[in-house]
């Protein structure tokens, strides 16, 4: 075999200066042919290391060799029988974290290219894919899911495919949780998560938007009156945390959640066509520098701000966001103001934000994360003038379900304790997802929800036996 | 989607109508709201919830037509739907201790505080209540106002019925009379809840405020409802919508509703 290409295949992108003006994707994916020689740079290991850092445990040499083979269905067949949502997990996971940063390619050269394999298959499937999808004849139990992110959606899928009937319970007017109102259109395209939840109502799940659990129905009442044999809590971790400095009240301070769901929920960013306005600022600076970081600087850059910053405390080092996000977000001009950290945000007498007070900062000792400590430089502060400020410094979950829900055990962070299995301190009430683990990945939730399908299958089969 | 069964035009630009909402009929209580949707372009805005049969599983919303979502909702009729209704969202009001209590709805918040004093009077207390509009033209639910209080007292800024003057002049010549006040619940126009705080305050009198501040989700999962209570940021979505008014910053209130002013004035040009 000829010497291995030392560098993955690029991904064909929009330049930077023409995709800072629209929200279509950014990536367009590979094509058939790349896609085939980047399958050829796997080694296909008899103890494929990418594995274990895939946490559901995808076959990734099986499925690679099928694309090496043309055999682009077979590749999805590998994908989907641990993967329920590979389009998804193609263009958002982590990979340089995960399988891609165990592969034995990239001890010398760059890894394989997994997660765009991923995606190219998934895209492949959905383009040619004739399959009608057939209604499953659920007959079983009633088994109630609340929550419709990728945790629940998967949970769902997982659950009808055993012939549980199934119903999500919904807050919001559209199913998808994060996948819909927070990671934005131009890095997961809705018509994805779309296509994934038109295939469950197809399957034969029964999705009621627009309730509550805990206000328009309590989780007990789903397991009594209402009839459901269990119950899957994926609500997520969907509470804004907030800085707590001065003038973070102003108009024009945002939680991102707030900022993301304004923008990709409501389309703000066709307004006045869609109804539900933003302010857009003229210069923007961002807290924070993970995902949720990132996506809202790309989409104020997006909506028309002419200069956005990010703002974070610790250094390049302990940026949080995936590689990918970063440098996608410097190419289009981004800038970071790092070990920096805001003091307070400075308004007029109307009370709207004009600047933002900060303090360097230098890092110590490592803290409890490992990570050095950042520690501020006295008589560092200066200030600098932004109208709108995005705080994007970490979400809970919400304590609706736990404050409604008696006998639900929490910790002391407001998430839900549950065992490996999803088993939660209420027999028939299983929880996955962000609202377990605390804000995390759209992987983990999803092998959260199939695991968690798996365990309330054998609670209810168990139960029945001891009826009988 | 929730069918409309009932539309009754109480003023120009203001509109009562009974929803089919057996859900949030079910468990709704005074003081919670509904969030909305009538396009499916439009945005979400809260509704305080005005009135609930549980038997017939009915819900009452009262809107006055001051921005697009509040135009579209009002061009509905009888036998069209809500595309989006969710709730009952939002904590109950509390009450404080004392069997005295003073109702005060101010315009369109004749609406919410309605529930409260039906509430309390069918709990047994002493229910006095005052309502007031700039105009008598702008006056509604007098009659089940009157039924559900002890006593009524009228006001409009223009005299043109009932005392010529604010409802804080009749909270006044109560005070000054000598009657037993135990706790005030007032919702209306943010000057006139803060007018209402400033007088209570001078007296002791417990005082509750319902707020409807700019909200998206109405589930505590955006922070853009927030106000400062007692110098500790709430979420009025979920710790709300009713505060303890003498603890309320009303004039951070007042800012953050006007902060798409100027987009309110392009989706009118838009529509
Ligand atoms: C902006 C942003 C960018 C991100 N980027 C990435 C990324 O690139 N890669 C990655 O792997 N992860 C990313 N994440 C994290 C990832 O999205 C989450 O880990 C994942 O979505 C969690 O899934 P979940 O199913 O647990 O919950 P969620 O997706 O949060 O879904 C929960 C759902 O439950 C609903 N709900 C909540 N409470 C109730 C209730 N009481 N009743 C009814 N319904 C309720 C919510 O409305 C929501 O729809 C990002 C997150 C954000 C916010
Ligand atoms: S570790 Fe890398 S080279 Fe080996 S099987 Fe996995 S993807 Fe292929
Ligand atoms: S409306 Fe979003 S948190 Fe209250």
């Amino acid at each position: 075999m000829a010497r291995i290409r030392p560098t993955k295949h690029p991904m064909p992108a929009q330049p930077p200066e023409e995709r800072i003006k629209n929200f279509d994707e950014v990536t367009h994916g590979y094509s058939e042919d790349v896609a085939v020689q980047e399958a050829l740079r796997c080694l296909q290991c008899k103890n494929p290391r990418c594995v274990e850092g895939c946490p559901v445990g995808i076959d990734i040499p099986g499925f690679i060799l099928k694309i090496r083979e043309k055999d682009f269905q077979g590749a999805i067949d590998i994908l989907k029988d641990k993967n329920s949502l590979p389009a998804i997990c193609g263009r958002v996971c982590p990979q340089e974290d995960q399988c891609e940063k165990l592969c034995i390619v990239g001890i010398k050269n760059e890894p394989v290219a997994i997660g765009r394999l991923e995606r190219f298959a998934a895209d492949w499937e959905a383009r040619h894919s004739k399959a009608e999808v057939k209604p499953v004849e659920a007959t079983g139990p009633k088994v109630a899911v609340v929550g419709s992110g990728p945790a629940g959606l998967t949970a769902a899928g997982e659950l009808i495919k055993k012939g549980y009937r199934v119903t999500i319970f919904e807050a919001f007017h559209q199913p998808g949780g994060v996948l819909m109102y927070g990671i934005p259109e131009f890095r997961l395209p809705k018509a994805i998560v779309e296509r994934e939840i038109e295939y469950l109502k197809k399957l034969g799940v029964d999705i009621q938007l627009n309730v509550v659990v805990g206000r328009t129905i309590t989780l007990e009442e789903l397991l009594t009156k209402e009839g459901y044999e269990a119950v899957f809590v994926g609500t997520g971790a969907g509470l804004p945390y907030f800085l707590n400095i001065p003038g973070e009240n102003l108009n024009g301070v945002y939680s991102a959640n707030e900022f993301l769901t304004r923008t990709n929920l409501m389309r703000a960013y066709q307004f006045p066509k869609w109804h539900t306005p933003i302010h857009i600022g003229k210069r923007v600076a961002v807290v924070g520098a993970g995902n949720v970081a990132m996506d809202a600087a790309r989409t104020a850059l997006r909506l028309g701000a002419e200069e956005v910053t990010i703002v974070y405390r610790r250094s390049e080092a302990e940026m949080p966001a995936r590689k990918e996000e970063i440098e996608h977000a410097r190419e289009e001009g981004v800038r970071f103001k790092l070990l920096t950290n805001p003091v307070e945000i400075l308004g007029n007498e109307k009370g709207w934000v004009t600047g933002l007070r900060c303090i360097k900062m230098e890092l110590g000792e490592p803290d409890a994360s490992g990570r050095r400590r950042p520690v501020p430089i006295p008589g560092s502060e200066f200030e600098f003038p932004v109208d709108v400020v995005v705080v994007a410094v970490g979400q809970g979950p919400n304590p609706l379900i736990p404050r409604t829900t008696p006998g639900l055990e929490t910790s002391k962070w407001g998430t839900i304790v549950a065992d490996e299995t999803g088993a939660t301190s209420i027999p028939g009430v299983f929880a996955g997802g962000d609202v377990v683990t605390g804000a995390a990945t759209v992987i983990k939730a999803m092998g959260a929800g199939k695991i968690a399908a798996e365990a309330i299958d054998k609670y209810i089969k168990s139960k029945q036996k001891e009826e009988k | 989607m929730n069918k409309i069964i009932e539309r009754q035009d109480l003023a120009t630009s203001l509109k009562k109508f009974v929803v089919e909402a057996p859900m949030i009929a079910r468990r709704a209580q005074p003081g919670q709201f509904v969030m909305l949707r009538v396009h499916e372009q439009g945005e979400r805005i809260p509704l305080t919830i005005a009135d609930f049969d549980r038997e017939r599983g009915t819900i009452t919303l009262v809107a006055q037509e001051v921005g697009r979502t509040t135009r579209l909702l009002g061009r509905l009729n009888e036998g069209d739907y809500i595309l989006d209704l969710l709730g009952p969202l939002g904590e109950p009001t509390a009450h404080p201790e004392g069997k005295n209590a003073v109702c005060i709805g101010g315009g369109v918040g004749i609406a919410p505080v309605y529930p409260e004093a039906k509430e309390l009077h069918q709990k047994g207390y002493n229910v006095t209540s005052i309502i007031g509009a700039r105009t008598s033209e702008l006056l509604f639910f007098e009659e089940e106002m009157a039924a559900v209080s002890n006593e009524l007292f009228v006001a409009t800024d223009d005299g043109s019925k009932g005392h010529h003057g604010f409802v804080t002049d009749i909270l006044q010549k109560l005070i000054d009379e000598g009657r037993p006040i135990d706790f005030v619940i007032a919702v209306g126009p943010i000057p006139m809840m803060k007018a209402v705080a400033d007088l209570t305050r001078k007296y002791g009198i417990k005082t509750i405020v319902s707020l409807n501040s700019m909200m998206v989700d109405g589930t505590g999962m955006c922070g853009g409802c927030r106000v400062t209570v007692g110098g500790e940021v709430k979420f009025t979505c979920v710790d709300g919508p009713s505060f303890d008014a003498h603890l309320l910053d009303f004039d951070e209130q007042m800012r953050r509703l006007c902060m798409y002013r100027e987009q309110e004035k392009m989706s009118e040009v838009d529509e």
